[in-house]
């Protein structure tokens, strides 16, 4: 491994980027790849790049089909930042943290997000939006909001929408949701942001406890993590 | 409270980052296939410098022996190496996997700073 390569890959990890290194098998020539470019001095085909971010989505190394180049993905942990310390997030965040993520709660009211609501989760009880800027979410995070409070979600979700997040969800009926929308697009926000915000959050399981909505929304964010989100509500 | 991260991999580049600011000569060898029932997944890591010290792992401990010495080879010679190890190898005998699984590893050098 050359050691400019070896840097920029250690300067990835340390951001807490995802980035991949494609090595071709044959005389070890390599490249990284990043959800946004490549370097290095191994040039990859469209086809190749893509196969390299499907890796990353998947948190799958391997070696392609032909066997010539193998693809070490360096992911940093999935994580997930919900908004509102609420009796659902008491039952998503440990199913979260079962699952392998890395839980940050948000809540700046009094006495929402204490210690005793949640053993061992890390919790900010900071503004939204100041919270989540800190937290730097990137592609390997998921941002669910549970509040119903337009103070509250609405200053994450600006967050959220300029972010890489992979998955953002609000809690909320239809009418909320299309009420969040509203405020949205006075705020600027588009169409193309509406498509990624789940709202209302999780699959349409009929959930009705914080257990089940919880159940829902781990099942919507896992199948948008493996990109196949079969289930969306019929309209 | 400390939770278990399992998304959380040991961290053998930011030992070899140290390795590299203390001037040693290094190899990493790398799972990158396994067929079967194999110890350690893709993506594994074992680095190993020149006076043999290792971190890491690629097996139970069953193939690091082999995988150690085409290393020091590496670092002296500068080629990467693809390796396989299995009960189906002809090698089973010495450096063969108790599991019963096969592994395919990669070794290269990392160049110094």
């Amino acid at each position: 491994m050359q050691a400019e390569l070896f840097d920029a890959l250690m300067a990835y990890r340390e951001q807490k980027r995802p980035v991949a290194m494609v090595t071709r098998l044959e005389d070890g020539a390599q490249a990284l790849v990043t959800p946004s470019g490549t370097e290095g001095a191994l040039d990859l085909s469209n086809a190749q790049i893509d196969e390299a971010r499907t890796r990353m989505r998947d948190d799958r190394s391997g070696i392609s089909a032909d066997g010539a180049h193998f693809t070490h993905v360096h992911n940093p942990p999935l994580r997930m930042i919900i908004v509102g310390a609420v009796h659902i997030s008491q039952l998503l965040a440990p199913m979260a943290a079962l699952s392998g993520y890395a839980v940050s709660i948000i809540d700046p009211r009094a006495s929402f997000a204490t210690e005793d609501r949640f053993p061992g989760i890390a919790l900010s009880d900071d503004w939204p939006d100041e919270a989540m800027e800190a937290m730097n979410p990137d592609s390997r995070t998921a941002i669910v909001t549970l509040t119903h409070d337009p103070k509250l979600d609405d200053p994450a979700l600006h967050v959220a929408l300029k972010s890489d997040a992979f998955y953002i969800a609000c809690l909320g009926s239809k009418r909320t949701h299309a009420r969040r929308l509203e405020r949205l697009r006075e705020e600027g926000f588009t169409d193309a942001d509406f498509q990624r915000i789940h709202g209302p959050a999780g699959l349409p399981i009929g959930a009705v406890s914080p257990a089940e909505i919880a159940i829902s929304v781990m099942a919507e964010m896992t199948a948008v993590k493996h990109g196949t989100e079969p289930l969306r509500a019929a309209a | 409270m400390d939770k278990y991260d399992p998304t959380q991999q040991d961290d053998i580049l930011g030992r070899i980052a140290e390795w590299r600011r203390d001037g040693r000569r290094i190899a990493v060898a790398t799972v990158i296939k396994t067929w079967g029932s194999s110890p350690r997944p893709v993506g594994s890591q074992l680095a190993i410098d020149d006076s043999g010290a290792m971190i890491g792992s690629v097996s139970g401990g069953c193939i690091e022996g082999a995988v150690v010495r085409e290393a020091m080879q590496s670092i002296q010679d500068g080629k990467p190496r693809t390796l396989d190890f299995g009960v189906s190898d002809e090698q089973a005998w010495d450096v063969g996997l108790a599991c019963g699984g096969e592994v395919k590893v990669y070794v290269e050098r990392i160049e110094g700073q």
